[in-house]
């Protein structure tokens, strides 16, 4: 499967990337090496072969814990870091006009 | 001898005798990195003045007869750990401002045991990189020189780069590290320092800036194998705060050190021989095979079939994973924004400022493995072939005890080689991201010199919760191996 540059600006705009024009053909080019090298998986038999999710073998069902509110009444450090507040909020450009 | 020379262990012994303090020991570093970082930048922000007050403060309980099993040993933590009120930027722009208001759950417990942090060490952005050159923050040198090329400046491997050199050049008695594909084996083998993955889920993820969830593990850098058991022991653990963080006991990691081997089964992947593996990578790998054989070890040929397949299963499973993680930063909650016409233009450029070329690559790939139509044909291929990967494994250990591998296909490289090509960047982890993948222990040592005097390491690979026979392999390799060379630049 080789990206077009379209392929190349609808992947970017999924992942909320911005890319110059001139970026899109390096890229491109870069994206096929990868992918091109990817394919030799396809020719790996996987019938009857359950997908391996999580880190180890031995993971069975996730571990759930009590349904609890164990945190909270931070506002402050919570916002901290914020680039732009509005009191106890983070402020972004207006979103509904 | 320098206070700055010292192993963990024998500065361990020096505290509790009286013979040096904690406070000469960090100032002696302190004036390590003062005089060599700004050559070499294994640091990204270093914290001085906290490090002289805590080791003060360890002094004052080790008086009291309260020392910690770490009290007063200066480590180097990988910018990659959320420390609190100290910046952390996992080596990327977009986190140039970030003060995280809690601490990892790794480096609570290092603190928790005593010890001291110097700094925090760079890294390839994101952890995303074999050489250290992707991080934001400039590349880190390697202390260690080409004998005949004292010039030329090399990687010190990555990602984990910035801390396996300040090990190597005594800016640091230890070192934090993250391994996602072989971000500590590697590094450490080009260094010349020891390093271990331990299995998945020994070390609590929590507040460590998240790469490739399923394949993060952090683990420890040293000078010796001993000192990355004493290390693994305080930073390992059941933490409820990760929920793929394992409910297993801590055992006496640095006990097992001295285990004999006697009698132990190592297995040799024969995939591993690979065609075009230089020559002084499968000299060392006999060398090595012929210290174990010598000190009672049975080898015995395995077979992993899958293998081969690793990297590219990788070069899936990691950046699905990445484009996932790295959703959060958005210019929103923190870290750098930059302004936009609207929300969506403020992601886009605030991503496209705050990223570097491969963090953008890596989230492109895993955009589109994951994108509609092609989830099954990539992503969901990659985890049953991942699945294969780690059967081979388990079929393995059923023959043998440990599995013994180079550690990297090469030493040392220089910035240029090898950065025009991605994919020739990747093939560095061929040998450590077959760990990752399955969920198993891996430690890199090193074990002798490549023709130029450059370090090169052996990799010890172990079952699934079975650190102490890789700790056990691993120190029989360092013995016989008798490291002693020390690279150009040090402290």
């Amino acid at each position: 499967m080789s990206l077009d540059t379209a392929t190349v600006r609808r992947v970017a705009s999924l992942a909320r990337l911005h890319v110059d024009d001139a970026e899109v053909a390096k890229l491109q080019a870069e994206l096929n090496g990868i992918l091109g090298w990817i394919e030799q998986l396809q020719a790996v038999n996987t019938d009857g072969v359950e997908p391996m999710a999580g880190g180890a073998v031995t993971s069975g069902a996730m571990r759930l814990r009590e349904d609890v509110i164990t945190d909270g009444g931070i506002p402050e450090k919570v916002l901290a870091n914020a680039p732009d507040r509005e009191g106890e909020y983070f402020g972004v450009p207006k979103v509904v006009e | 001898m320098r206070a700055t020379d010292f192993t963990i262990a024998g500065a361990l012994t020096a505290l509790e005798e009286g013979a040096i303090s904690a406070e000469e020991l960090t100032r002696a570093h302190v004036a390590g990195i003062e005089a060599l970082n700004p050559r070499l930048n294994a640091y990204v922000t270093v914290t001085a003045e906290q490090a002289i007050e805590a080791a003060q403060a360890s002094d004052a309980r080790r008086a009291k007869g309260e020392a910690g099993p770490l009290d007063g040993i200066p480590l180097a933590i990988k910018d990659l750990f959320c420390t609190e009120g100290v910046r952390t930027t996992a080596a990327s722009r977009i986190l140039h401002n970030f003060v995280p208001p809690y601490e990892s759950t790794v480096t609570t417990q290092l603190k928790r045991d005593g010890a001291v942090f110097l700094g925090k060490a760079n890294l390839d952005e994101f952890a995303m990189g074999s050489s250290n050159l992707t991080s934001a923050y400039g590349a880190v040198q390697n202390p260690w020189n080409r004998r005949n090329d004292p010039d030329t400046v090399l990687v010190p491997g990555g990602s984990s780069g910035g801390s396996a050199a300040a090990v190597a050049a005594r800016l640091a008695l230890g070192a934090t590290g993250t391994d996602t594909g072989g971000s500590i084996r590697q590094p450490a083998a080009f260094c010349g320092v020891a390093g271990i993955k331990p299995t998945y889920g020994r070390c609590s993820r929590f507040g460590i800036v998240a790469f490739a969830s399923s394949l993060d593990q952090a683990g420890p850098f040293a000078r010796t194998v001993e000192d990355c058991a004493v290390l693994l022991r305080s930073m390992s653990g059941f933490d409820p705060k990760d929920s793929t963080s394992a409910e297993v006991a801590v055992p006496d990691f640095r006990a097992a050190c001295g285990r004999s081997v006697k009698g132990l089964r190592i297995g040799v992947p024969k995939e591993y021989r690979l065609d075009g593996l230089a020559p002084e990578i499968t000299a060392l790998w006999e060398q090595g095979l012929a210290w174990l054989r010598d000190a009672g070890a049975e080898i015995v040929e395995i077979s992993l079939p899958h293998a081969q397949y690793a990297l590219p299963t990788y070069y899936i499973v990691a950046p699905a994973e990445a484009s996932s993680n790295l959703a959060r930063y958005d210019g929103v909650r923190f870290g750098l924004r930059e302004d936009g016409r609207d929300l969506k233009d403020l992601y886009e450029k605030t991503r496209a400022a705050g990223f570097g070329a491969e963090v953008k690559r890596r989230i492109m790939i895993g955009t589109y493995v994951l994108s509609a139509g092609y989830y099954d044909a990539y992503y969901l291929k990659a985890q049953k072939i991942r699945a294969l990967i780690a059967r081979d494994f388990t079929e393995a250990y059923q023959k043998v005890d440990a599995i013994v591998t180079p550690a990297t296909p090469s030493a040392a490289f220089a910035e240029g080689e090898n950065t025009d090509d991605p994919v020739t960047m990747y093939l560095n982890d061929i040998f450590t991201v077959t760990a990752n993948l399955a969920g198993l222990p891996g430690l890199s040592v090193p074990a002798g010199l490549d023709a130029q005097g450059l370090p090169l390491g052996l990799q010890v690979l172990g079952r699934s919760f079975d650190e102490e026979t890789v700790f056990a392999v691993g120190s029989a390799i360092e013995r016989a191996a008798a490291f002693t060379a020390r690279p150009r630049v040090m402290a």
